[in-house]
């Protein structure tokens, strides 16, 4: 049974097929179809119940690189963990990487995944130059920006509904090695980091905030967190050689491992890590991608599995949203050890159903505890909408309906762009 | 541990775009390696040799290259072989790889399925084998790798028309690795167990039994660099066919694998 990352929901499709070379007829199997890759999205953009998953993993070839320009043309279900082993040694590095390597070049179009350089380099979609869609009544689109803008404002950010994506043109970003240099530093209040936010920003590229979303900080209030910036090594070659941990989550607990007991230790333990106001060189794995180096981390919340709630608020409300959500969380007592918050640029993102938008981003994680995680979710909702904010639907099993369409404005003209052979279960949810 | 005594620079595989011959070639695929890939499908060819182009920073196309034939079709061989060869110089190792997953039920209601599946299996791969051992004799080294199966150790009712291929296969490269021996030469035969791959797309793959290509792949690449006599991939598999092959007939046959 093939489930998204955080394992909700739990469903059964009619047929599961692996492509394995592109340019083929869609396979006859149930309609409708989705584009299915490596499965590390939350809720079920990349699930179809009742209907046919087509996994892309097996369509993993590149095509054309190009070493002066950096100009990669690869099979959409290339991973980035490939193309990074691939584009490093070379000197070029994936211009956007979401906070995991094991997603597809399809799944980062599909999504138009954002990284912690946001607020310099946009999202995925601002770097691709070209892709071929594949439509159920046969056609093969060759979509750029240029020539058929349409399909590509909708393709991109488009959770995989205009068809299926065979292959993706991406513009590398340069860099000297796989390594970056980083500095952290704590703050004990949301003040803080917006002070230290917007004096970081503009010198470095990558800038994420860690927040401990159960213990007060100074002020009396939740919001004291680990701050990180990050740029590119400008080394050609770091002495230091770097070896990656292989550690994994063997089986499922019988139950979750992460309850108010071990959650209020982690964060303080977690708040209290040596961190390093100087610029230092660190690989770019632990840097970027640290859950990457536990495999199956996923398990740590049981059978059950979890839920992530990622929203983006608007720059006028964003402090006092962000201090709201953080307040709500934290009386709830269901608090979350992945909270990471982000400024993202004003870039206007390149789909019509791209999450990134001027403003911040909050990302939580929550074990499945029924009716109180219900509950905390519709009162988060509620702060959100006020805000007039949205959800991102890589990260959501259960947002309402009508919330999917305050946030996505622009979905009635993308439903235009739909395949009508294709669907998923987040689609038929929010548009029922 | 074995040192690595063959040199993989100049290789030809064969059905190289099968699931475990591409990721073989992907392993393969260096600036320091010349592959000449045999495919019976062209544009799967093209998409293999454009993707191992990248990965060996063969920008014009001079180091790895290709050609199509079907070589269920044993009068192909020699104008492929001597292509191979045209191409390579002198050839560090092949790798025979092609092969159907035959229906058995199919095989039991047809004399004709039942022999197409040998010959697509078996005989058309001892065929090129014999072709080509003359030429790895006078060169005095090399290594010659076929993929057999776990289905050749044993006949059971749901596969026995490729398992006769595949044993047929391995003991032809058993006589063959004892013939050239002599001369130099590593006849190496892999047998590898459950893969992933679109060849076994129809079965429930859940299980710890099942393997990824790129873990059998890097396996054969090993076998090969070491010259091992038989690789069983993933290891286990030796246990597990000695275990099934100790079996005494009379039992054997009344089980239902």
């Amino acid at each position: 049974m093939t489930a998204s990352w955080n394992r909700i929901p739990r469903v059964e499709h009619a047929a599961e097929v692996p492509l394995a070379r592109r340019g083929r007829a869609l396979p006859e199997t149930p309609r409708p179809l989705l584009a299915h890759g490596l499965g590390r999205s939350y809720g079920d953009v990349c699930l179809n119940p009742g209907a046919s998953l087509l996994h892309t993993s097996g369509l993993d070839r590149f095509i054309a690189f190009d070493p002066a320009t950096g100009i990669l043309r690869a099979e959409a279900g290339l991973s980035l963990d490939a193309l990074l082993r691939f584009a490093i040694p070379r000197g070029w590095f994936p211009p956007v990487v979401p906070g995991t390597r094991c997603v597809t070049l399809g799944g980062a179009v599909a999504n138009d995944v954002h990284g912690k350089n946001h607020h310099q380099a946009g999202s995925f979609g601002d770097h691709v130059l070209g892709l071929t869609l594949r439509r159920s009544d046969g056609q093969v689109l060759e979509v750029t920006p240029e020539e058929r803008p349409g399909w590509f404002a909708a393709t991109v950010g488009g959770l995989g509904l205009t068809g299926l994506i065979e292959t993706v043109t991406l513009q590398l970003a340069p860099v000297r090695s796989a390594w970056m240099h980083a500095w952290s530093q704590r703050f004990t209040s949301l003040d803080e980091f917006w002070d230290l936010n917007t004096r970081s920003e503009r010198d470095w590229p990558y800038t994420v905030a860690w927040i401990d979303c159960l213990n007060p900080g100074r002020d009396g209030r939740v919001g004291r967190g680990i701050y990180s910036a990050a740029r590119h090594a400008n080394l050609a070659r770091h002495s230091a050689t770097w070896r990656e941990p292989r550690r994994s989550i063997p089986l499922d607990p019988p139950l979750s491992l992460v309850n108010r007991l071990t959650l209020r230790a982690f964060n303080h333990l977690y708040y209290r890590q040596p961190v390093h106001a100087t610029p230092r060189a660190i690989h770019h794995q632990p840097w970027l991608f640290p859950l990457d180096a536990i495999r199956h981390w996923n398990r740590i919340y049981g059978h059950k599995g979890f839920y992530q709630y990622q929203c983006v608020l608007p720059p006028a409300d964003a402090k006092e949203g962000v201090q709201t959500l953080l307040d709500t969380i934290a009386a709830s007592g269901q608090g979350s050890f992945l909270a990471v918050l982000k400024t993202f640029g004003t870039r206007p993102a390149p789909g019509m159903l791209s999450f990134p938008r001027p403003g911040a981003t909050l990302a939580l994680d929550f074990p499945e505890k029924g009716r109180a995680t219900e509950r905390l979710f519709a009162r988060l909702d509620a702060i959100v909408q006020e805000c007039g904010g949205a959800l991102y639907p890589a990260k959501d099993a259960r947002m309402p309906a009508p919330m999917f369409r305050t946030g996505f404005p622009r979905w009635e003209a993308f439903a235009d762009y739909v395949d009508p052979e294709f669907s998923s279960g987040f689609w038929r949810r929010v548009t029922a | 541990m074995t040192p690595r005594k063959n040199p993989l620079q100049r290789i030809v595989l064969f059905g190289a775009t099968s699931a475990i011959a591409s990721a073989v070639a992907r392993e393969l695929a260096t600036p320091d390696t010349q592959l000449f890939c045999v495919a019976r499908d062209g544009t799967a060819l093209q998409a293999l040799l454009d993707d191992l182009r990248v990965r060996a920073d063969d920008t014009d196309g001079t180091r790895i290259q290709g050609t199509t034939a079907d070589l269920a079709d044993i009068d192909a061989h020699a104008a492929v072989w001597q292509q191979a060869q045209q191409a390579l110089g002198e050839v560090d190792a092949v790798l025979l790889a092609w092969g159907t997953l035959p229906d058995q039920a199919a095989c039991d209601a047809s004399v004709e399925a039942t022999l197409d599946a040998i010959h697509v299996n078996g005989t058309s791969a001892i065929a090129l084998l014999a072709r080509i051992a003359p030429d790895f004799e006078r060169q005095g080294r090399g290594v010659i790798a076929a993929i057999g199966s776990v289905a050749g150790d044993r006949g059971r009712q749901s596969n026995y028309a490729y398992g006769t291929a595949k044993g047929m296969l391995a003991t032809y490269l058993q006589g063959l690795r004892n013939r050239l021996f002599f001369h130099g030469v590593d006849v190496v035969t892999l047998k590898p167990g459950f893969v992933r791959t679109p060849m076994t797309a129809g079965f429930n793959r859940a299980g710890a039994l099942w393997a990824e290509p790129e873990a059998v792949a890097s396996g054969i690449v090993k076998a090969m660099q070491r010259g091992r006599e038989v690789a069983y991939l993933p290891w286990i598999w030796r246990i597990i066919m000695t275990v099934i092959r100790l079996l005494p007939e009379y039992l054997f046959k009344r089980l239902k694998l």
